[in-house]
């Protein structure tokens, strides 16, 4: 038996182990990715696309997946917040019941963790459905469907921390509740609203089930919404797959350049957050 | 445009975009359920289902291996990852001063946000070969590609939402709560185990049922490391199938093969409802804790 003391302080080292072995991973993932990524990454890689026999090692780069996964990810997550935003205002009292806004919410939630792949078999589906082709509108659309829910998730955390008081000043002073919401809440909210934008865009473009059979692959650049288009996941995915070092390692250096995007995004929104919340009223 | 006519008229707008989230719901199942229906509505295709027989050619629709391998897979992920979350959470809300703590949700939330086909990288690097050298040092024959390897892949990738859940259900519990059971002379680890963990469990719990779900319907990660073989496992070092790198891998071939089509949607619908009932749960949990706490 262990005295007392002696179990708080084996159960304090297993608690700081425990934790450093979360962080450790992160490092490891990072720095696994960074060194294999680093040994085949060309900056000519960045802005060529494949050429012939590209995935038996020979010449060529991926700018056919990074133009298409941001084609497919600013797509959908424009497309998403025309819908997320005006989805987070209406769970507001001014709106919705409180009965209400709590089922919708909760809809929201379970609606967010459902897998891409679900969507992607599901847009698949409504494609063959209409007779549509794989192509950078259906994957955007499939990426649109499942970054709307956890968008509007945090859009509506957000448009919940925006005080009452500074509602009720605007609706004092003769605001309807449509001007209200969109430009003093909205406005209020606008950092929570932005992270919310940059998380689902994050999601998004790092999402490969969901596009796997919406929105195709091709060596080529799309031209039109109608055409196939490549992405970042899928270009990883598939270098890995092959039986070509050459190929594996420009894999790798994919893996990399989505990590790096993936990255900034989530550090721009942090620091994007911190200025815009300078003029927020507290 | 009066203030009155373009309230309305931006309102019926919101309203239309909440309506969606319940549209995507409904037509979600309802797609599904439509494409399942011709295995559905045979019997002895039905019938068929619950068998370990997979052979789309031969019309076999046996869906028990994906079942299986993606029901293994996630409970040993979460084997592996709830303990060391849990405590993590807590190391994170009790013993980190303000700025550590700062630093450790910064890391757990770019970890949150790494693409999955990342992690399954990673798996393919580091976890396989290990995997495999595990195999050959206790004397048994295994490519690496496992179910241990995506198990562990898995545990490593639902980590920063259990932790992350779990750290704030921790920190919601009040001051005063601890400072009670500190000031009658328990230990940091008596008042972790009779005050906090029992005042946070349902959020604690919930965190978990939470991670339990994102591995469950997890496909990118775990496809690239579990081996896809369309068998019910028999042991950690044997390859599996779960059920969404089925729908994955079997794109394409579907199409040729009467009836595979149904069989993937319902694969596909029950992983959806599967994911949504733990969601689901886990959410009401959550929300009417919060409620009671506030």
């Amino acid at each position: 038996m262990i005295s007392r003391k002696g179990q708080d302080r084996v159960f304090g080292w297993l608690m700081g182990l425990s934790l450093a072995g979360v962080v450790a991973a992160l490092i490891a993932i990072a720095g696994c990715v960074a060194v294999r990524g680093a040994a085949g990454f060309t900056w000519r890689m960045l802005i060529e696309t494949p050429k012939g026999g590209y995935y038996l090692g020979g010449e060529g780069g991926i700018a056919n997946a990074i133009v298409g996964s941001l084609c497919l990810a600013v797509g959908a997550t424009l497309l998403s917040a025309l819908f997320s935003l005006p989805a987070s205002l209406a769970l507001q009292r001014e709106y919705a019941s409180p009965r209400l806004s709590r089922a919708a919410r909760l809809l929201f939630d379970t609606l967010a963790g459902v897998p891409s792949i679900v969507w992607g078999a599901l847009g698949f589906v409504v494609m063959s459905w209409l007779g549509m082709r794989a192509s950078l509108l259906a994957g955007m659309a499939t990426l649109a469907v499942l970054i709307f829910p956890i968008m509007t998730c945090a859009m509506a955390e957000a448009v919940k921390a925006v005080p009452p008081g500074v509602k009720e000043a605007a609706r004092g002073l003769g605001a309807s509740r449509t001007q209200t919401s969109w430009l003093v809440v909205a406005r209020q909210a606008l950092p929570g609203l932005l992270a919310a934008v940059l998380l689902a865009f994050g999601r998004g473009i790092g999402d490969a089930a969901s596009v796997l059979f919406t929105a195709g692959y091709t060596d080529h650049i799309p031209r039109s919404l109608l055409d196939p288009v490549a992405s970042l996941p899928l270009a990883v995915f598939f270098q890995i797959g092959t039986p070509y070092p050459e190929a594996q390692a420009r894999g790798y250096a994919s893996a990399l350049v989505l990590l790096v995007i993936v990255l900034l995004v989530s550090f721009s929104s942090r620091l994007a957050g911190r200025r815009l919340s300078r003029h927020v009223l507290r | 445009m009066d203030t009155r006519r373009q309230d309305a008229l931006v309102a019926g707008w919101m309203r239309g975009a909440l309506l969606l989230g319940g549209a995507l719901a409904l037509a979600a199942c309802v797609g599904l359920f439509a494409k399942a229906w011709p295995i559905l509505s045979s019997a002895s295709l039905l019938a068929g289902l619950l068998s370990p027989d997979w052979a789309p050619a031969q019309g076999e629709f046996g869906l028990l291996p994906f079942a299986a391998g993606t029901v293994a897979v996630t409970l040993l992920a979460m084997i592996l990852a709830t303990p060391v979350c849990v405590l993590s959470a807590l190391c994170i809300s009790e013993k980190l001063s303000r700025r550590w703590r700062d630093a450790a949700k910064l890391a757990v939330d770019v970890m949150a946000g790494i693409p999955s086909v990342v992690y399954g990288l990673f798996g393919v690097i580091v976890v396989v070969p290990f995997v495999r050298a595990l195999a050959r040092a206790v004397g048994s024959e295994s490519s690496g590609y496992s179910l241990l390897a995506g198990g562990v892949v898995l545990a490593i990738m639902v980590s920063p939402v259990i932790v992350s859940i779990a750290a704030e259900a921790l920190e919601s519990v009040p001051r005063g709560a601890r400072e009670a059971a500190l000031s009658l002379g328990a230990t940091r680890w008596e008042t972790v185990r009779h005050v906090l963990l029992r005042h946070a469990r349902p959020g604690i719990v919930s965190g978990v049922i939470i991670g339990f779900a994102r591995a469950f319907g997890e496909t990118m990660a775990v496809m690239m490391v579990v081996g896809n073989a369309p068998r019910v496992p028999r042991s950690l070092l044997d390859s599996a199938c779960p059920i969404p790198a089925l729908i994955a891998n079997a794109y394409g071939e579907m199409m040729s093969v009467p009836r595979y089509e149904a069989a993937l949607m319902l694969a596909a619908l029950a992983l959806m409802l599967a994911v949504a009932a733990f969601n689901l749960a886990a959410r009401l949990t959550l929300a009417r804790w919060h409620g009671r706490a506030a």
